[in-house]
């Protein structure tokens, strides 16, 4: 037993060979890849290595873009029949599946997750995504906004660092589904993956300006939502900034959707299957290192098995593998940047003040590049900052309860409204509080799934709209009789 | 010509079931087009924005919780009683706009069918908008829509029946309860529908009705942090970007509606999926 116990990991490194990065990039604007004017470093964060030097677009640079987005919708995109466009996006979808790999590598290279879910969870949904929506493209009219829906014109994109290509699939694809043209910005710590999209958008043969990618941090998402020559702009990111643009674009005609942020419950009862739900609240918090807006970042145990479950819990935590994204064995990589993990560190603190009691996993952190061991706290009451706020990161919330509608009352209190989980094995609590629950996605005995099929989105002040299936696609198009 | 002398009605609130003065003691003049006094309704106050929104809050499980053929059939209950008192309604049209009885007929007669209409969408609602979603894995995953919550909106002046109806029906149809602003000149149908609603088996603070100045209460509605939803469709265009700034705080869902569709009962609607695995 001895051996057993004692069992090591060999290493099982990805290789980066199959990626080329180049030490600059510029914008891609009209089909091109233009030189831009200012860089900032983009890093590896789970080694601090500088890969590239990403440009910071300014205001000439958005004007180009949304140019060129105008005149490729006027001239050439809305003009083609819905057949024609589906092919580009299908051809889209298949080069990216061809290209799985070198996304992969690039996206856990920028990003810092691990390159199991790059590789098995990003990078096949973004192509998914495509493929779903390109079958769209020439069924519009039976979308449900009647037989002439239009597209709105020049969408206007701006998309988080937590799945930089899935998120940009999440909104490119619908948007030229449906007819639009696009400007996207991707996140100042994640571009590389979306300018190896511009790469993909190119044998593709899209034509010019369908596409229009400007890097640049919050200062260029700004001029993005302020530009009047864009009709609809679509945000993934926190509720704060979320807000922001809602006021921004308030006196405009612009359309709007948002996909912000969420502090899920994940409620077990007593009558869950106990292993299977251990699975599901690690996959819960820790999954992308626990960078997800929809993460079951406050735990609802039951009373009665309480005990039982933190104890497999704190078990199945100490054999998280933390470590090297680049590792085919590795399960939480790096937090994505010094700010974030700034960011969880002072909420962790504030939730030791608060009286929680901190438990981390035992592991071992690397030396250089951000990292934060997957974390609880137990003995946490609704009004602690950590109940309450997003804290984006590996750090996970024990509340107890000890009614059914506790629990639901519980999960409710929260001006969020994104997800929420349940365990349980009976099919009828299971259906009651899912019916209770105030949040647009509801994991039953499962947690963090996604589908292209499948529409994903916010209650309250977790956001506007829908991404995914029929709703998300109908973001995107005008024929409702609200406006 | 008799000497009798008319009973006139006070024209109160509608909130929770209950027909109170505002509490501010505030009233405003109504007058017909040729200016001749009409009655004296309430201006309702922030407080009484307040106090109805509190009874939509609280009437609101109950509502959703209804079956939608039960929501279908108060519907349908609430177009039997206004079909009963179509006199009423069109007398009250005729002394408040001058409209011809003609015109004043159709609007009745639109407005019992216009309920009629929406009566019949509780229990299909969810087929139009409702999905099982053939996602790549074994788990049973299907959305369905929802009700939003509380949802206020400001009646448009004109037409003032058949506009009130047209809000109020499609916000209610899918189990949201409302807060509506009646027309401000002519709100007499308004608070006579009130007694329409009072007798049609609606759950008290299903429906909330309110008269006063729109300008006063939509800023305090668009801020209202217990209010989910917001329909301007009765709102002077020029000061929907302003209330849509004020109505980020919390980032209500705000429309301005051109149409009676099935959108406007979507528009309040969230939609929610819920994902289970299949297996042994």
């Amino acid at each position: 037993m001895e051996e057993i116990v004692s069992f090591e990991y060999a290493p099982a490194p990805e290789s980066r060979a199959v990626v080329t990065i180049k030490p600059k990039y510029g914008h891609f604007i009209g089909g091109k890849f233009v030189a831009g004017t200012k860089h900032f470093p983009t890093i590896n964060p789970a080694t601090e290595e500088i890969l590239s030097h990403i440009a910071l677009a300014g205001k000439a640079d958005v004007d180009a873009a949304v140019k060129a987005a105008r005149k490729a919708y006027t001239t050439t995109w809305s003009k083609m029949s819905g057949k024609e466009r589906g092919k580009y996006l299908f051809r889209i979808a298949r080069i990216m599946q061809e290209r799985a790999r070198e996304f992969a590598v690039l996206e856990t290279l920028d990003n810092g997750k691990p390159i199991r879910e790059s590789r098995d969870v990003d990078v096949p949904l973004a192509a998914a995504h495509f493929f779903y929506h390109a079958g769209w493209a020439d069924k519009l009219e039976f979308a449900g906004l009647g037989t002439t829906p239009k597209a709105h014109g020049v969408a206007g994109q701006i998309i988080p660092w937590n799945f930089p290509l899935l998120m940009l699939a999440w909104k490119v694809a619908p948007a030229l589904a449906a007819g639009n043209t696009v400007v996207l910005k991707p996140a100042e710590t994640t571009s590389l993956t979306a300018l190896l999209f511009a790469e993909v958008c190119q044998q593709a043969e899209l034509p010019a300006g369908v596409v229009n990618i400007v890097t640049g941090d919050g200062t260029t998402g700004a001029m993005i939502v302020n530009h009047p020559g864009i009709d609809k702009i679509a945000f993934t990111g926190s509720t704060e900034v979320g807000k922001i643009i809602a006021r921004t674009v308030a006196p405009t005609h612009k359309s709007v959707t948002l996909e912000l942020g969420g502090k899920a419950a994940n409620i077990v009862f007593e009558d869950a299957a106990i292993d299977e739900a251990v699975e599901g609240i690690v996959n819960g918090i820790f999954f992308n290192q626990g960078h997800v807006c929809c993460a079951g970042s406050r735990l609802l145990l039951q009373e009665n098995i309480a005990e039982e479950v933190l104890e497999k819990l704190k078990s199945r935590m100490s054999k998280i593998r933390v470590g090297d994204p680049m590792d085919k064995n590795t399960d939480l990589g790096a937090i994505n940047s010094k700010e974030q993990l700034l960011k969880i560190t002072e909420l962790s603190s504030v939730g030791d003040s608060e009286g929680g009691q901190r438990w981390s996993a035992p592991c071992e952190l690397p030396s250089k590049g951000f990292w934060f061991a997957p974390t609880i706290f137990t003995g946490v009451t609704q009004s602690h900052r950590i109940a309450r706020e997003e804290i984006f990161g590996p750090v996970l919330s024990v509340l107890t309860f000890r009614t059914p509608q506790e629990a639901i009352d519980k999960a409710n209190n929260t001006p969020f409204g994104l997800s929420a989980g349940i365990w349980s094995e009976k099919g009828s609590k299971v259906l009651w509080a899912s019916q209770q629950l105030r949040a647009g996605v509801i994991w039953a005995n499962t947690f963090n799934k996604f589908d292209p099929t499948s529409p994903f989105g916010g209650y309250k002040e977790s956001g506007w709209g829908r991404e995914g299936g029929r709703h998300g696609l109908s973001a995107y198009l005008k024929g409702v009789s609200h406006e | 010509m008799s000497n009798r002398i008319d009973v006139k009605k006070t024209y109160k609130l509608f909130i929770n079931g209950a027909f109170p003065r505002s509490e501010s003691g505030r009233t405003y003049e109504v007058k017909n087009a040729k200016g001749v006094f009409i009655a004296n309704p309430c201006l309702a106050s922030r407080k009484d924005l307040k106090d109805a929104v509190v009874a939509a809050r609280a009437a609101q499980p109950g509502w959703n919780k209804a079956t939608a053929y039960n929501k279908g059939q108060i519907l349908y209950r609430i177009a039997e009683m206004l079909e009963g008192r179509r006199a009423q309604f069109v007398d009250e049209i005729i002394s408040v706009t001058g409209a011809t009885k003609a015109k004043a007929e159709k609007e009745v007669t639109d407005s019992v069918d216009r309920l009629v209409w929406y009566a019949g969408w509780t229990d299909k609602i969810s087929s139009l908008s409702g999905a099982l979603n053939p996602v790549a894995g074994p788990y049973y995953n299907f959305t369905i829509p929802e009700s939003m919550g509380v949802i206020a909106a400001i009646a448009p002046e004109n037409p003032s029946l058949l506009g009130l109806i047209d809000s109020i029906a499609p916000i209610i149809v899918g189990g949201n309860t409302v807060v509506i602003l009646a027309s401000t000149k002519a709100p007499l149908s308004a608070m006579s529908f009130a007694e329409v609603i009072a007798t049609s088996d609606v759950p008290a603070g299903v429906i909330n009705i309110l008269t006063g100045k729109k300008e006063e209460i939509a800023p305090w509605i668009a801020s209202h942090m217990d209010i989910d939803g917001f329909d301007i469709s009765g709102l002077n265009s020029k000061s929907h970007g302003e209330i849509r700034i004020a109505g980020a705080e919390n980032l209500k869902r705000i429309y301005a509606f051109k149409s009676a569709d099935p959108g406007r009962i979507l528009a309040f609607l969230e939609h929610k999926t819920v994902w289970h695995p299949i297996g042994l």
